[in-house]
Formats: C-alpha cells, structure tokens, sequence
C-alpha cells in the first residue's frame, strides 16, 4: 500500500469528510461526490491538497483502501492528480453546465414526469423510479461497463403492475 | 498471509472447527464473522499458536509454523476482552512489553500513549474499558507486527471508543501497512473497515472472499410471489423471502450485465443483508473454487 505523506505545509486541509452510513452509497463514492460537490461550491480550487488518506482514516475510522480507491477514481475523473510522495491535489475543475442547457433539460424532465402522472405513478413511485434509474446510471459509469438493458424502465413496469 | 489446509480442532468429543481451507493473502483488514460458538476464537488461537491442531494444517505469514520464533515476532496479538495486568501503571506495561518482545518501537508507542491522552501514571485497572482496549492495541502495534490478530476488540467498547479504537487501527494500517485480522459479532461496522470477509458458522468455513467481490457477487431480486418458485428454480438463490404477494431472492450474480428475470427488479445487497443471510442457512456457501485452495 503506498501512503502519502503527512502534509508539512502547515494549516487544515481545506475540507473535511463525513460519512453517511444509512445512504446506502458506498463509502469511497461519498468521499468522492463530497470532492465534487465541495468544487462545485467552491470550497475547493485549483491546486488545493486533500486531506492525506492517513487523515482521513484516522478521522472516519475506514479502510485506508477506500480513500485511496477514492481518490483513485477522482484522478480518473480528471479532478485531481497524485504526487508521489506529496499526496493528492485538486486538479481541474467540473464542467459548469450552462443555463440555456439546464433549461432544456428541466423541459424535457417536466414531459416525463407528465407521461409518469398520467400512466398513475404518484410522487413516492416517481422517486422511487428515478432513484433506481440513477443508481443503475452511476453504477454502469463507475464500472465503466455499457448501460445494456434498461432496467429502470423494467421497475417501471414492475412496479405499476 | 493465513493458509488453512483441511484445519480441524476438537475439544473432546465437540469438532470447534473442522475442515477449514483458506487462503487469505496478505495487506488486507480481515473481518472473521459468526455466531458465538462458531468457531472464531479457535482460529485465532490457532494462528497465534496458543492451540495446535487436531487435523490438516495452518500456516501464517511466508508459510511459518504458528507458535515458532519467527511467527512469534511477527504476530501481534490481542485477545478478548484486552487482558493486561490491572495493577500495573501504564508505564510499567510498556516497560514489561518492551522486555518481552523481540523488536520494540518505543517512540511510536510513547507517542501513541501521548496523543491518546492516556495518563502515564494510571493503574491499568483505572482505566475505561475504551482505554485499555487503546492501551493493548498499542502495545500489540508497537512490536511492529505483519500481522495483527484481534479477537473481538470492539465486543466491550462503547460507541465512542469503538470509533476511536478502530480509528487508531486503521491509522496504523495506513502509516505501516500491516495486515488485520479481527474478530466480530458486529456486522454492521464491518462494511467501513474490513475489505476482506470470513464467516463461520458451526464451526465450518461458510464465506470467505474480497468484500466488494462478494457484493458485486450477490444481488436482491425482488418481484411477484407467483413467480417466486420457477425463479428460485432457474437461480438457485442463497435465501428466499416470500410474503403473500412479493418474494426477495437473495442470488449470485455474475455482474451488472447478468439478466433479471421479467417482472423481478435486481438491487445491490449491503453486506450485513449478506452475512446474515448466510448464517441463517448453514448448509450454503460462497467460497473460492478449489483451485484456489493451498495444497497439503
């Protein structure tokens, strides 16, 4: 296992995980929509070094594999780099998605969720859906393995019957 | 790091463990999981080489015998309930462990002492259980084990103090990259720490596997009751639940890719939903072929 090493610039490391153990997301995954989403608010630019996995062992009580796969996958989503000896830093920034884009995919949400209403689902199924829909989307983009056979639409079926 | 070939053990006439083959390879936190009488403790003694075998063989580290010299060394070892003696002050246990060890990091376990906040004068026997716990771990660390053996360290322990004990450990994983092994009958901390999961079960292995290979190894079909029966049929699941109108088969899966039976929804399995789905039916197992197996 190659560790970082501590950092001896000095100062907190610019953001602090948490874990939420209900949420069913695995725990490397939160480390690493945490990263995002602390880029995403600006808590996190350019340059900046997360905290070292020996910190972050020590402050979540987790297996030093999980942070490095962490921290793994942010490389390899092009937000951060790792240093030899150094430690991992934030490299790159999320694509900002532009209103106009936002917009046309809210309308087009806005006409699912009609075709939804009126095929009978109520809010809870909607959710329900949707998260299973996503989780399958996220999984096939982790593992990187083609999205095959729609199975959100599956439960879809499913469930309404 | 642990081979296991065939091992068995009996106390008189009752078979505490018996053919157990294993192989776990080395720089993993290994959780050993099962009911109380399952079987742990006698596979942790067998290991550490306070109880030989009855049958079959076992070996640790790069093949050595339990209980010789070498292995002595590199073992560190923490049975239940962290024994120590009470009447001792903190540093009188280290300078007790520092004589009765070959190799001896001193600094690392006066600094670990330090930033634990644990009182230097203090009778052993004043401290909370959460401390001794930390003060065993310590002394087991500061040998500088390969290997680190703990039989249920968190059994007695707070919530707190399981957090800070298992933050001290996995602390010591990441600076020194030693490997674990630990005893439990708490599933539901396990998923954050181990990456590596034996379960036993009256005294039989029952699981042993990589933990994110056994959960991208299993999953839950959920669908209707009626059709439960050809599915289970077609799937051969690990364990059935079925209610008047829905049935939960718990199955192995080969992957994402692997087809769901129509009208049955496929979700991920956690694994607490896994251990325990295993221990209530004794007779199934998930376990590597054959050819992974050690030979005699």
């Amino acid at each position: 296992m190659t560790i970082d090493k501590q950092s001896k610039q000095g100062g907190a490391p610019p953001i602090v995980f948490r874990l939420d153990a209900a949420s069913g997301v695995p725990t490397y995954l939160q480390l690493v929509q945490q990263v995002e989403q602390a880029l995403r608010l600006g808590y996190l630019s350019q340059g900046d070094q997360l905290p070292t996995v020996k910190d972050v062992v020590a402050a979540l009580a987790i297996n030093p594999n999980t942070v490095l796969k962490a921290y793994r996958e942010l490389e390899h989503r092009g937000l951060a780099v790792g240093r030899p000896g150094q430690g991992t830093f934030i490299e790159g920034t999320l694509r900002h998605v532009g209103i106009a884009e936002q917009n046309s995919l809210r309308k087009a949400l806005v006409a699912w969720l009609q075709s939804a209403d009126s095929a009978g689902l109520d809010e809870d199924g909607i959710v329900a859906i949707f998260h299973s829909a996503l989780r399958d989307f996220r999984e096939h983009r982790v593992t990187g393995r083609p999205a095959g056979r729609n199975r959100g639409a599956e439960t879809g079926t499913g469930q309404v019957a | 790091m642990l081979e296991a070939c065939n091992l068995g053990r009996r106390y008189r006439r009752t078979w505490a463990l018996r053919e157990c083959s294993l192989t776990v390879p080395a720089g993993h936190v290994v959780a050993l999981v099962g009911p109380n009488g399952a079987g742990k403790t006698t596979l942790l003694h067998l290991a550490v080489g306070l109880t030989a075998a009855t049958k079959g063989t076992i070996r640790v580290l790069d093949g050595l015998q339990p209980g010789c010299a070498d292995a002595l060394a590199g073992i560190g070892f923490v049975a239940q309930d962290a024994p120590l003696y009470r009447h001792l002050s903190v540093t009188d246990t280290l300078h007790l462990a520092r004589n009765l060890n070959r190799s001896w990091d001193a600094q690392a376990a006066t600094s670990r002492i330090a930033s634990l906040g644990l009182p230097p004068g203090k009778k052993v026997g004043a401290l909370s259980g959460g401390q001794q716990a930390q003060l065993a771990l310590t002394i087991a660390l500061a040998k500088r084990p390969q290997l680190l053996i703990l039989d249920e360290p968190l059994a007695r322990l707070d919530p707190l103090a399981r957090h800070e004990f298992m933050s001290l450990l996995m602390a010591a994983v990441a600076e020194d990259g030693l490997s674990v092994i630990f005893s439990s009958h708490v599933v539901a901390e396990l998923e954050r720490v181990a990456d590596y999961l034996v379960v036993l079960n009256g005294g039989r292995l029952q699981v042993a596997g990589e933990v994110d290979d056994l959960l991208a190894g299993h999953r839950v079909l959920t669908g209707p009751a009626d059709l439960a029966t050809a599915a289970k049929a077609q799937l051969n699941p690990v364990r059935t639940s079925v209610a008047g109108a829905q049935a939960h088969l718990l199955c192995r899966t080969s992957g994402p890719g692997d087809p769901v039976p129509l009208d049955f929804i496929a979700q991920p399995v956690s694994l607490e939903e896994l251990v325990l789905a295993y221990l209530r039916d004794p007779s199934v197992a998930a376990l590597p072929g054959p050819e992974m197996a050690v030979p005699a």
